[in-house]
């Protein structure tokens, strides 16, 4: 289960990273791995909405590593001197797929958003727009389809989206724009089907990550880095649905 | 499975702050409870308001003022060198300001019952002040003191939004029992969601019933007392 990292990881901790909440899944394996590597290095993940780790790392929050959603918020923290400048790496573009679960009657995978005004769904999950990148691309994606209006009054939101995907799984929600690596993970994957969003009606998800100045061991934390940008890194990334940038 | 290490952080930090603000609650609650200044409707209103708002609200006001560059944060960077938010102590201060009323509250009605008589025999015989409020006022309060601790420790173990906008869940360090509880459930983690939470409900019943059935008090005097 996704939560062996909580009870077991030593005390002393090596690399502390902030990681966007769509890597959830793909991180805790490439942390498995990482530690099979690097049994002496520990690596402590939190995860959460992007915009939110911007705020708290703006306001000194000590993590040593950065992996946002969206490249642009990495990019700021150099500006406002955080993280060295030109220092951050693209490491993964993001995709964005409807949910449905299993139960559900709506054929998602041939009407993909369309089906969202369909007076059957009554609820859609999706990130909060306003700090989530996932839920600032399923805003354009529903508003590139026509689809924007109808669904507006159904759209549910969640801090985050992984808390997005929990409101459709538990069925509180009856559809929801979620992020394909979290439709992939092993809690998600057999429990709905899903329809991917066509890449070019949102804005890319680039997604970024940074090494910060404040980070307590920094070659430990370039090195941790460095792993999930090399070969092994990108093997994990690509199996949960990332798009890669070019190595 | 139980996040221990959570459990280990939330009750180390209900535990710090009930013993704080038994320290710090008290000459508060006693001012309140004799005073007759015009100041004491806004001291009380002060008091009061974590109550009120939404801990949101508190919790923004504690993270602009305890980061690098906030009041807090650099009055703590002077003193220690060290930073403040997403620390325990920024923790501790947060959760013993958002506790304040339940401490000082129940601490007040119980002073404030007691008998005025008693207090001036005891300065007749030559008692002091500080000793009169030792030795007559604390033990007659005992049970608006126990009450007060009780609540502080429990709100503070159950304390959410205050955590959630200053602590930056960071395991051993800030992320107390209910932001782990929120962390498994955003990671569909229904077991250990439920396991962590079991355990709190089982935890937090059996202190109440026990605080209950030991002193025989009343926990919420303002409902109960006619």
């Amino acid at each position: 289960m996704a939560a062996a990292s909580n009870s077991d990881a030593p005390t002393t901790v090596g690399v502390r990273i902030a990681a966007a909440a769509d890597l959830r899944y793909a991180m805790e394996q490439l942390i498995d791995l990482w530690h099979l590597a690097n049994p002496g290095v520990a690596v402590e993940p939190v995860y959460g909405s992007s915009g939110t780790f911007f705020a708290q790392i703006s306001e000194g929050a000590p993590f040593d590593v950065y992996f946002s959603a969206d490249i642009q918020f990495p990019r700021d923290l150099e500006l406002k001197g955080l993280a060295e400048s030109g220092s951050t790496q693209p490491y993964a573009i993001g995709r964005i797929v409807v949910w449905v679960p299993e139960a559900s009657t709506i054929d998602i995978q041939a009407r993909g958003l369309a089906a969202l005004s369909d007076p059957a769904v009554k609820t859609v999950a999706i990130a909060n727009p306003e700090h989530a990148p996932y839920g600032r691309a399923a805003v354009s994606a529903l508003e590139m389809a026509g689809e924007y209006d109808a669904v507006e009054p159904k759209l549910v939101l969640g801090e985050n989206v992984s808390q997005a995907a929990q409101f459709v799984e538990s069925g509180n929600a009856d559809a929801g724009i979620i992020a394909l690596s979290i439709a992939l993970a092993p809690a998600l994957k057999d429990k709905g089907r899903y329809a991917i969003v066509p890449i070019d009606s949102y804005p890319r998800l680039e997604q970024g990550a940074v090494v910060l100045n404040a980070a307590g061991d920094p070659s430990a934390a370039q090195a941790f880095l460095e792993f999930v940008l090399g070969p092994e890194g990108r093997t994990v990334l690509d199996r949960f649905g990332f798009i890669l940038p070019p190595s | 499975m139980i996040d221990w290490q959570a459990v280990g952080v939330s009750v180390r930090l209900a535990a710090t702050t009930t013993a704080i603000l038994l320290v710090v609650g008290m000459p508060i609650a006693y001012w309140l409870a004799r005073t007759k200044s015009p100041w004491r409707p806004i001291a009380e209103a002060v008091v009061a308001l974590p109550l009120v708002l939404p801990p949101t609200v508190l919790g923004f006001y504690l993270l602009v003022a305890m980061g690098p560059n906030g009041p807090l944060g650099s009055l703590w960077a002077g003193a220690t060198g060290g930073r403040l938010a997403f620390s325990f102590e920024a923790l501790l201060l947060a959760s013993v300001l958002s506790s304040l009323p339940f401490a000082v509250q129940p601490f007040s009605v119980a002073f404030a019952a007691v008998d005025r008589s008693m207090l001036e025999v005891s300065w007749t015989l030559g008692r002091s002040g500080p000793a009169t409020f030792l030795r007559v006022v604390v033990p007659l309060s005992v049970g608006g003191i126990l009450t007060g601790m009780v609540l502080t420790f429990a709100h503070t173990i159950g304390e959410f939004g205050v955590v959630l906008m200053v602590g930056g869940s960071i395991p051993g360090e800030t992320r107390t029992v209910s932001i782990a509880i929120y962390d498994r459930v955003q990671a569909l983690d229904y077991s250990g969601a439920s396991a962590t939470a079991l355990a709190l409900l089982l935890g937090s019943f059996v202190v109440l019933a026990l605080t209950y059935g030991l002193r025989g008090l009343t926990i919420v005097p303002w409902l109960t007392r006619r």
